[in-house]
């Protein structure tokens, strides 16, 4: 299915959000969200993706 | 100086973007002494190392993080961003910006009231980024804020104080609630004379990290901070009109040379 990953649009077969970051390999302090809504990391494995979703993955950063 | 019940031993929070490298940003955390430092979120890229190497940078400075909201334009994106925040960095301490104006990059300051209601039933301590205007204080203070952080000059400026009369008048209205000087401050001569002033507290980023030196500057900026506060405590004279001698008159001498008029 194809979703928008931090505004990119990329294929992926991951069923839910924790396959899609680890197929990806993603890893370490990271932060995620869903179609503008947080998802706890806890959630990760029971939040399933749908064709069209849009994924945000924050890391720390510099910041003011 | 107390924020949401943890003693700082420093008035001094810094911003942690733009150092020339990541030893400079921390030795120049170190020679400030702050003892709050400010951070972001940014969109990670697969497989990249950026954040395994940044982080544990700062985790070890031993400084308390306050995350920030920064670029967020509406009260829903804020609030998204400090749930994440408060995942990543495990505190509930968050610096919640919500931007009105790319240029001016000024507070929105109705959604700011939105997203800091909202946060603060979450259980954040929101530290919010705002205007002078009273109003808006009294509603974010309504809303649970019990901070409150009015900016100095636009975000990156280095302008000092813009609005110096509606920042006494903020300060003298709400004489117990910290307030704390974000955004605007250019040199150690501001930031102390928002100390002498009586705010809390000082927080800037630009100013030390496009310092010729940031190290030395954020230790000059350390120092201000400090000696403004002394200043505030010692408590100022009142400024007068007129000059008035500081040297005794009483028992001068007469030499009859056109003295004594």
């Amino acid at each position: 299915m194809r979703i928008d990953l931090n505004g990119a649009a990329i294929e992926v077969a991951a069923r839910t959000l924790a396959e899609a970051l680890s197929d990806l390999g993603y890893d370490g302090a990271l932060a995620t969200a869903l179609n503008g809504r947080f998802v706890p990391a806890t959630a990760r494995t029971e939040t399933p993706l749908h064709d069209g979703d849009r994924v945000e993955v924050l890391a720390p950063m510099q910041g003011g | 100086m107390q924020l949401y019940d943890i003693d700082l031993a420093s008035r001094l929070l810094l911003g942690t973007a733009q150092y020339p490298s990541p030893q400079i940003l921390t030795d120049a955390i170190a020679a400030s002494g702050c003892g709050v430092i400010t951070v972001s979120l940014r969109r990670e890229i697969a497989g990249a190392r950026g954040a395994n190497g940044f982080w544990p940078l700062l985790q070890a400075t031993g400084a308390r993080i306050l995350p920030n909201t920064a670029g967020c334009h509406s009260a829903r994106e804020a609030i998204t961003t400090a749930q994440m925040a408060r995942e990543v960095f495990a505190t509930s301490w968050i610096k919640l910006e919500v931007i009105g104006n790319a240029d001016t990059l000024q507070p929105d300051p109705f959604a700011l009231v939105e997203a800091a209601r909202v946060l603060c039933a979450d259980g954040f301590a929101v530290f919010p980024y705002t205007t002078e205007d009273l109003i808006v204080a009294e509603r974010l203070l309504d809303a649970g804020c019990r901070v409150l952080m009015p900016w100095g000059a636009p975000i990156g400026s280095g302008r000092g104080l813009r609005h110096v009369d509606a920042l006494t008048a903020m300060r003298g209205h709400f004489p117990s609630v910290p307030l704390i000087i974000d955004a605007g401050i250019g040199a150690p001569s501001q930031a102390a004379q928002a100390m002498e002033m009586g705010f809390d507290a000082v927080l800037l980023n630009t100013a030390v990290a496009k310092a010729g030196d940031p190290v030395a500057m954020a230790r000059a900026f350390g120092q201000a901070v400090a000696a403004g506060r002394l200043a505030f405590e010692a408590g100022l004279m009142p400024p007068r009109d007129m000059a008035a001698p500081s040297t005794p008159v009483l028992g001068m001498a007469d030499l009859g040379l056109g003295g004594l008029r």
